[in-house]
């Protein structure tokens, strides 16, 4: 297995105080080639804005991701106090103050629509982002890099105990290593059954062994996929395993932000002596710690690359360089590709976010977010759904009247049991009642109770007398009022007369 | 083959050594992924034929260390569902069907069983809604031969028309033409009369003349008025409904051959909760009586 020099050999200084990295970016664009083993990558430890920036990030993330299962929301009695909460035994979703039925999947639909919309936004702005700060796949690795870092070292500690014996030293950081790692695996895991379960209750019976088989069965798969994708796999799973990469390219243009070399300010490169002029080349010293530092193996001096996922760890650890030298800042930064052009032409760089792209993706954005509210606020508490018999598709009787059969299925939201009347309008004539119910009832009045959270299904008969059987489909309204408040909801259907056209 | 292999300029990998019509091969590895897959399905295969049923015999195959069989499994789970059926079952095979119905939680559990009873055994004819098919009667209309209510449904259940059953629903209509019974122009001229009692003929002089042709032939059974039998399961001649189809020339081949369809009796089929349950299933269709 190739594994990387460790930096202090050969020992040259790239600058004053600053030690150089012999160090070559594992997935650079010369280096690559198809069928070979994965190269382990060792990233350095860096200091400064963007690292704080991950650190609040994915301590914000994390923090959502463990406390939300255990968040209390009091919803009466008879129903799961837990605040969020896929409950899949009752076919629920409850979030806070919503209570989402099955049949409400759009929400959900619009939620990922509206979701993509915003990384779409998001990417078109800012480029990978979501990538280097927010995936889960970069929060989870970092952690399990933090991990590696706190028990066995920085980068060159690392390398070294890599090639060192198996000594018991060795094991004993590799054990205590990889028992986190898998600590931290459960942890998760665990953390997403607990959206599907009541979490404290969950928690306990997971110790006591009570827990539901298949419980278990998540937690284990979960915890595979976290050791082995944020232990193992890092950043291959965003390289040849993750769709985005390659979807994203798509909603980037020259416009959008992405960490970049400025090559103009930097080359030619090398190693700079003390006291010598700056004059006649490049204020980067070629010390390689950005190469060392990036958790992607790539070298961000050859240019954008796919590998790249915007973290901006490369720029800390320039920054740090730049301040020892004691040059300026920023010859690796967040910037442009029109900004590089416009220095090139003797322009004052700029960032525009107004354009046509990120205002349609804002837009759009906006129309999906503004409809979803719409229909959430405007919920009625019945619902109803009308579903016409197909098989037959209408019935001639003896007298030559056409009937056709609706089930329609009246879902109760509220928290009490309603009494509601189901009607069918717009078909004159019409003689309406309802299929195995009682043979005394009146045509016309079907009346029925359903109980609080649940769907009551009943079967309606429609009759109309041949004469008015004019066209082969005639439009037709079922509503359905709630007898105690008044609120009616209506379903649009149709009704067909077999007649021709 | 592989005398034949040569490094190739661009990649810097060998050729498999084969040739086809002038195009080679590199010899790429094959992805480690798939490989260790490959492996892992091999390994898997060795476990499986030791734990499950894998390699036939002459007369028997090797049954494996779990003694998994797929049709144990089936009746494990016909046994469990009908246990799990008992106490329904034995409700619905106790109480009558005007007591299923009144019961709206019997009547839904009956509704439930019926509507698979009937998609396995009766939607064949009658169609999954039972829509109906020509021969083949629409049990979602408000025309019953041999009568709508529970009983009379339950009844033709169990004892078919006719069927095989002792005590089926019988009734035979001549064939009047095939037979020689009738001449074929007083097939022509019955033919007419029967649309003229549903308003559709065009030639009074044939209704005239067939008029006491009716009387002699088919009162006895259909009416004087043509309005159907029901101990004969005649039909109603009148109305709008058409089991065979109502143009003039399916009526004179009605006349000619007969018709007499066969329903076949489920009683010994079908065990008491499922007939009970057909029967309260068919009558909510929407033309019970």
């Amino acid at each position: 297995m190739n594994v990387q020099a460790p930096d202090r050999a050969p020992a040259t200084h790239a600058a004053e105080g600053v030690l150089r990295s012999d160090v070559q970016a594992v997935n650079s664009a010369n280096r690559r080639t198809l069928y070979k083993a994965r190269e382990p990558i060792y990233p350095k430890a860096v200091h400064g804005t963007f690292r704080k920036v991950k650190w609040a990030v994915m301590t914000a993330l994390l923090a959502i991701y463990y406390i939300v299962p255990f968040l209390r929301w009091d919803r009466g009695i008879g129903k799961p106090d837990q605040a969020v909460l896929v409950d899949l035994d009752r076919t629920r979703f409850y979030f806070f103050w919503i209570e989402l039925w099955p049949q409400e999947v759009y929400f959900i639909a619009g939620l990922l629509i509206a979701g993509a919309l915003a990384l779409f936004l998001f990417t078109a702005l800012f480029g990978r982002v979501w990538c280097g700060y927010a995936c889960p796949q970069t929060v989870w690795t970092d952690l399990y890099i933090a991990v590696e870092h706190w028990i066995e070292g920085d980068r060159n500690q690392r390398i070294r105990l890599t090639k060192e014996p198996w000594t018991a030293k060795k094991v004993a950081k590799r054990v205590s290593k990889h028992t986190v790692w898998l600590l931290i695996a459960v942890a998760t895991g665990g953390a997403w059954v607990l959206y599907f379960y009541d979490a404290p209750t969950f928690v306990v019976e997971f110790f006591t062994g009570e827990a539901p088989f298949m419980g278990y069965v998540f937690v284990g798969i979960l915890t595979f996929t976290t050791y082995s994708l944020a232990g193992f796999m890092r950043e291959q799973v965003c390289t040849y395993m993750c769709p985005w990469p390659r979807i994203q390219a798509a909603m980037v243009d020259s416009e959008s932000i992405s960490v970049t070399y400025l090559k103009a300010r930097g080359e030619p490169r090398g190693p700079h002596k003390k006291g010598s002029s700056w004059d006649g080349r490049g204020d980067c010293i070629d010390c390689n710690q950005c190469v060392a530092a990036c958790p992607m193996g790539i070298d961000i001096r050859d240019g954008d690359q796919l590998e790249c996922i915007n973290c901006g760890l490369c720029i800390d650890a320039c920054d740090e360089v730049m301040d020892k030298i004691d040059r300026p800042r920023g010859l690796i930064a967040y910037d442009s590709h029109e900004n590089v052009a416009r220095r090139r032409a003797g322009k004052a760089p700029r960032f525009r976010f107004l354009r046509t792209r990120t205002m349609f993706y804002a837009v759009v954005l906006g129309a999906v977010g503004t409809a979803m509210l719409i229909a959430l606020l405007s919920r009625a508490p019945i619902d109803l759904n009308v579903i016409r018999d197909r098989n037959p598709v209408f019935v001639r009787l003896s007298n030559g009247d056409i009937r056709n059969a609706y089930t329609v299925k009246v879902m109760n939201r509220t928290d009490a049991a309603m009494q509601v009347k189901v009607d069918v309008l717009g078909l004159p004539g019409a003689v309406v009642r309802e299929a195995g119910g009682p043979a005394d009832a009146p045509a016309g009045d079907i009346l029925i109770s359903v109980n609080a959270d649940e769907i009551r299904s009943v079967r309606v008969l429609v009759t109309i007398p041949q004469a008015a059987a004019t066209d082969p489909s005639l439009p037709c309204t079922v509503t359905v009022t709630d007898l105690k408040t008044g609120v009616s909801t209506l379903n649009e259907t149709a009704f067909m007369t077999g007649a021709e056209k | 083959m592989s005398k034949n292999r040569e490094k190739d300029d661009v990649s810097g990998v060998e050729t498999t050594g084969h040739e086809w019509d002038g195009i080679r091969e590199l010899d790429n590895p094959l992805p480690r992924w798939w490989l260790y897959i490959f492996y892992a399905t091999v390994v898997w295969s060795i476990g499986y034929w030791v734990v499950m049923p894998a390699w036939p015999l002459v007369n028997d195959y090797t049954r494996g260390v779990l003694g998994h069989s797929q049709r144990l499994d089936v009746d494990a789970a016909i046994a469990s569902l009908k246990e799990g059926r008992s106490a329904l079952g034995e409700k619905l095979a106790k109480a009558t069907p005007q007591e299923i119905e009144a019961d709206p939680e019997l009547q839904q559990a009956a509704l439930a069983w019926g509507r698979s009873a009937f998609g396995d055994n009766c939607a064949t004819c009658h169609g999954g809604g039972g829509g109906g098919n020509v021969g083949y009667p629409n049990l979602n209309d408000d025309i019953w031969l041999w009568g709508g209510t529970l009983d009379d449904i339950r009844h033709t259940l169990k004892v078919g028309i006719r069927s095989t059953h002792p005590e089926t629903r019988l009734s035979a209509m001549p064939a009047y033409g095939r037979d020689e019974l009738l001449e074929p122009g007083q097939i022509r001229d019955l033919a007419e009369y029967v649309l003229n009692l549903s308003g559709k003929s065009t030639d009074a002089e044939a209704v005239a003349r067939a008029a006491p042709l009716f009387v002699d032939n088919c009162a006895a059974c259909h009416g004087e008025d043509g309005k159907g039998l029901r101990e004969f399961g005649s039909p109603n001649l009148t109305d709008a409904d058409w089991l065979y189809g109502g143009d003039k020339d399916t009526i004179i081949e009605t006349i000619t051959n007969a018709r007499n369809g066969v329903m076949p009796t489920w009683e010994g089929r079908l065990d008491a909760p499922t007939i009970n349950a057909l029967a309260v299933y068919v009558h909510s269709l929407g033309g019970g009586e």
